[in-house]
């Protein structure tokens, strides 16, 4: 697959290695082809934002790269190595922590009890409470978070914001390298949402690689360096948010193309293709016209099967 | 934007205020917030217990709080306490067991064929009757947790298919007397005066030094520790009211003390105190412990965060129904005998109504081992205090079930107002 001149390959240019590469990845279930030839990165110190309509695949491709499903072909690079993850626990291994949208969290247990879940610090079998607590304690300073109370309250008597806030300092506790979240602001307000925008940037300036799957483009251009838009399975672009505007992303979310981004005509999914027969016009050069070719290819988009 | 990097991190570098030790003022504030915020524990089975005792105190001031009746108490309650305590286990999944009544009737039946058919030693018998608890507990735990059934279903069905395997291994209308003194021993004597005085010396010890042991640590490592204060009220509450308790059992209490003298402790106390103490550890000190309330909780969360949930949940059934075992152990002993009623009628009743007077939830995540005690004693004091004031059983199933019927309420509305500020 031929790379379109803004993707990929701006991010790049920084001379920082991708933590995390994927390239020409499919997945299938059954028949339907969910991800085609996908290519993403995902670079150390970065807020990569992973956006694409309802069923574009983000939700396949984030869980195959946390192992939850295996990729049918094409290359998962991890730190410049060929890795094979075939479950959570081998992305966990690599330093891959996911932060799911409806938070797993125990409402009957403390914050420490919750940071700690799972992987529980123990000496000569006995639980080191006090270890716990004092790290525990510790991330959630280098995080900034002042808001907590106590660190031995239960989750349940938390706020949104303070429940994400305590999810995404579990996926740090662990020398993670890279966090993914999943809609982190889903469910927040507006005070809630941008103390957690806050909290992940500081992730990204602590050094790790950070994806953000959100559907609120409001949030992704506060907080990301790139943007990956998927279309139908497939990554109409990866490009860096400064070089875009909304009006484009959208574009990209809902038609595969912008301007000279996106996907090219020649690209489509053969199905598509053949309904696209008659060429649609070029899509005028000028940045940010929401050409009425776009909308027209959308709307045939959703015709087909 | 991204060129910034660790070095913001670095300046930001922790500085945690140290904390001001919890002194008892502020602890005794703290709890009583918790219980307004509807964090209630086993606050409803104390203040249950205390008003239980007054009024039985004050209608039968010479039968009731005479040291006889109390230590009858503690033998006639012990074996529904050890049962719930199983149940706890299963219930902090959220679970429910309805066979342990008869898995423990079933386990001592065997401990009694054992013993008397085979002239097993004693303790060759006790271990088969663990055993057969926790074959009992794996079979109902790998059904409900490798083949997904609900436990209400399964724990019903082997509460029917135990009560057939009980009836078929002691014969209809048969009993199996136990007349092994070791067993018949373990509720039913005492132990010396001053066995007694060296349990509590040794219980209220180890408990000062655990407790100051931990708040050095935590002190050392610069976290906020329990004070002065509050260490010495609870060693001191601790101290008083297990010396009241020994001091009152080690009254002479036999009616012709020329005859016989009965005075101490009851020895299934030396074991209450063992399963109470060991059990806390698991729950609240082993990862394993943490791993059931996680569970509990939340099994989804649980899972994605590693936990092997269906091996906790077995686990737990296996663990409730070794308890329940040792539970039919206790019932064979008080009674001298096994009978196809042993474990039956309201045993099992009794033993979850004693984990939820006692504050455990049933809908799982909440409760603690000595939810267990306390509930079980609720419960003995109706009963015993019913007897005494010649009340007819009726009245009593009655009282028990109004009893129950409170305390299920109580949780219920605790919740309500616990869910109201934030709290679970």
């Amino acid at each position: 697959m031929t790379m379109p001149s803004a993707s990929a390959a701006a991010p790049a240019a920084q001379g920082q290695p991708a933590l995390l590469s994927l390239r020409g990845v499919n997945k299938s279930f059954g028949a339907v082809h969910v991800l085609q030839d996908v290519d993403f990165d995902a670079y150390p110190g970065q807020v990569a934002a992973l956006v694409g309509d309802n069923g574009a695949g983000k939700s396949t491709l984030i869980k195959g790269v946390a192992g939850s499903h295996i990729f049918d072909s094409g290359d998962y690079v991890f730190e410049g190595q060929h890795v094979h993850v075939h479950s959570p626990k081998d992305a966990n291994a690599l330093g891959i922590e996911v932060v799911y949208q409806d938070l797993a969290l125990c409402d009957n247990l403390d914050i420490v009890h919750n940071l700690y879940l799972g992987r529980e610090l123990t000496r000569r079998g006995v639980l080191d409470e006090a270890t716990m607590e004092r790290r525990a304690t510790e991330t959630l300073a280098g995080l900034s978070v002042r808001t907590v109370r106590s660190i031995r309250q239960q989750v349940a008597s938390l706020s949104g914001g303070q429940r994400q806030t305590v999810a995404i300092a579990r996926s740090v506790l662990w020398n993670s390298k890279l966090v993914i979240l999943d809609e982190p602001t889903a469910a927040l307000g507006v005070a809630q949402t941008e103390q957690v925008l806050r909290l992940v940037r500081r992730l990204a300036d602590r050094g790790l690689a950070v994806v953000l799957i959100s559907h609120n483009l409001n949030d992704v251009f506060a907080v990301a360096d790139t943007i990956s838009v998927l279309y139908l399975g497939r990554m109409a672009a990866q490009v860096r948010a400064k070089d875009v505007t909304s009006n484009q992303v959208v574009e990209l979310i809902t038609a595969g193309r912008s301007g000279s981004m996106g996907l090219e005509p020649g690209a489509e999914p053969e199905d598509v293709r053949a309904e696209l027969a008659d060429p649609v016009p070029p899509i005028g050069a000028t940045v940010g016209a929401e050409g009425t070719g776009s909308q027209a290819t959308a709307a045939s988009r959703e015709d087909t099967p | 934007m991204s060129t910034t990097t660790t070095a913001v991190a670095e300046e930001e570098a922790p500085r945690v205020p140290a904390p001001v030790p919890r002194e008892l003022g502020t602890a005794l504030s703290d709890y009583f917030a918790r219980v307004r915020g509807g964090d209630v524990g086993s606050l409803p089975a104390i203040l249950g217990l205390l008003v239980l005792f007054i009024v039985f105190s004050i209608l039968r001031p010479n039968t009731f709080t005479n040291s006889f009746n109390l230590a009858n108490l503690v033998n006639q309650s012990a074996a529904v306490m050890v049962i719930a305590m199983g149940l706890v286990f299963v219930l902090l999944l959220g679970e429910i067991d309805l066979a342990a009544g008869w898995t423990a009737g079933t386990a001592a039946a065997m401990m009694g064929i054992a013993v008397t058919r085979h002239s097993w030693p004693w303790w060759l018998a006790v271990l088969v009757c663990l055993l057969t608890g926790t074959l009992i507990g794996t079979v109902i735990g790998l059904l409900v947790a490798r083949l997904g059934i609900a436990s209400f279903v399964v724990t019903l069905a082997a509460f029917l298919a135990l009560q057939g395997v009980l009836l078929k291994t002691i014969g209809e209308g048969g009993t199996i007397a136990i007349r092994d003194s070791k067993l018949l021993a373990i509720n039913n004597n005492t132990m010396p005066v001053w066995l007694g005085w060296v349990l509590w010396a040794v219980i209220v010890g180890l408990y000062a030094a655990i407790t100051l042991q931990r708040a050095a640590a935590r002190r050392a490592g610069g976290l906020q520790s329990e004070g002065f204060s509050l260490i010495l009220a609870k060693i001191v509450t601790i101290a008083l009211l297990l010396g009241a308790v020994t001091a009152y059992l080690s009254r002479e209490r036999s009616r012709n003390p020329a005859v016989s003298s009965i005075k101490g402790v009851p020895e299934v106390v030396l074991l209450l105190v063992i399963l109470l103490v060991g059990l806390n550890f698991v729950l609240s000190r082993t990862a394993f412990g943490r791993h059931v309330y996680a569970v509990g909780g939340n099994a989804e969360a649980a899972r994605r965060s590693g936990i092997n949930v269906k091996q906790i949940m077995l686990f737990c059934f296996m663990i409730g129904s070794t308890l329940a075992a040792v539970g039919g152990i206790l019932l064979a002993s008080r009674d001298n005998s096994i009978s196809p009623s042993t474990g039956g009628a309201e045993t099992l009743l009794y033993a979850v109504g004693a984990a939820v007077i006692g504050g455990t939830s049933l809908f799982g995540g909440k409760g603690k081992i000595l939810d267990a005690v306390l509930g079980g004693l609720v419960i003995a004091v109706i009963i015993n205090g019913m007897g005494l004031l010649n009340q007819p059983s009726s009245v009593v199933y009655m009282i028990t079930g109004l009893v129950l019927l409170i305390a299920a309420s109580v949780d219920a509305l605790s919740r309500r107002r616990a869910a109201s500020t934030g709290r679970v």
